[in-house]
């Protein structure tokens, strides 16, 4: 059973490695829209699967984040990713099963995986 | 929406667009009253009396990057297509609560569906809110209250990964609803 007082063991153990939550600079940003037409066409299982991925890759460096509607219900679920590097990159029609891949390949090598972007919908 | 957690989700992204710092999700299912009732209330902005009229109609939005508003539609149709009913109060400065009522059993009342995903991303999204889930399933009660979990935690931010895996199981672990 967990209880409450396991939170208390997470506090004590982030105490012991100093500064795990805030020293680390977030400087790649990946944004969910969860808007209405975001959460219908199926932003939720994009989310648990991004932040499963984060987690189990441990990549401290990464925050994800939502936001409203931008726009293209068409193409939702939407996801940007923004790193240093490459900037703003846009994927379109995610799903759970494409998240391990976008992260591997985008967020650890750099390299976009073209044909999700909105950039390869739009031809 | 193929799942009444995924309107709360929806639903919930208002009380957040609102401004508020607290958002209680309150669920009670009773199969003696064949009753499932939904409420959400948060301490945002509110809206005045000629808002609460026009937030039912599709054609309304606040937002500037499209010209319908579907989220408190389709939740009160997922309610009224169940032989149920819908309402919402609200007060400016103070706060909004919007409940939808279902009969439990009608063929048309949609699942509830993954709640723990539902409360699991709220939390994780916005760890700055508070979240109060409370639930009551045949009686049995349930309550996740993230001051609690601050109170706990400390510095220590409600969206750490060890976190977010403690509160899914403990959802899991805790939860009634089917």
């Amino acid at each position: 059973m967990k209880t409450i007082a396991e939170l208390k063991a997470i506090r004590e153990a982030a105490q012991g490695s100093k500064n795990i939550y805030e020293g680390t600079e977030k400087e790649i940003r990946i944004v969910v829209g969860m808007a209405t037409c975001g959460i219908a066409a199926g932003a939720r299982p994009v989310l648990n699967a991004l932040v499963d991925e984060v987690t189990r890759r441990k990549l401290n460096n990464v925050v994800v984040t939502q936001t409203g509607c931008i726009g293209i219900c068409q193409f939702e679920p939407v996801i940007e990713i923004t790193t240093p590097e490459l900037g703003k990159v846009t994927y379109v029609k995610v799903t759970a099963e494409k998240i391990p891949q976008i992260i591997t390949e985008h967020v650890v090598n750099g390299k976009p995986v073209e044909q999700y972007t909105i950039g390869a919908y739009k031809k | 929406m193929r799942e009444l957690s995924l309107n709360i989700l929806d639903i919930t992204q208002n009380s957040i667009s609102a401004g508020a710092s607290v958002v209680e999700i309150s669920i009670l299912q009773s199969e003696e009253k064949d009753l499932l009732e939904i409420a959400i209330t948060d301490n945002g902005k509110g809206m005045t009396a000629e808002q609460i009229i026009q937030v039912t109609d599709p054609f309304y939005t606040t937002r500037k990057t499209r010209k319908v508003g579907l989220g408190i539609p389709l939740f009160k149709m997922a309610a009224e297509m169940s032989g149920g009913n819908f309402s919402i109060t609200s007060t400016p400065g103070v706060g909004t609560k919007i409940v939808a009522g279902f009969q439990n059993s009608h063929i048309d009342r949609m699942p509830m569906g993954d709640m723990n995903s539902t409360i699991g991303s709220l939390i994780y999204l916005n760890p700055g809110i508070d979240f109060i889930y409370r639930e009551s399933v045949n009686e049995a009660e349930f309550i996740l209250d993230t001051r609690e979990l601050r109170t706990e935690l400390g510095e220590v931010p409600l969206n750490a990964p060890e976190v977010t895996g403690w509160i899914k199981e403990y959802f899991t672990e805790n939860t009634k609803l089917r």
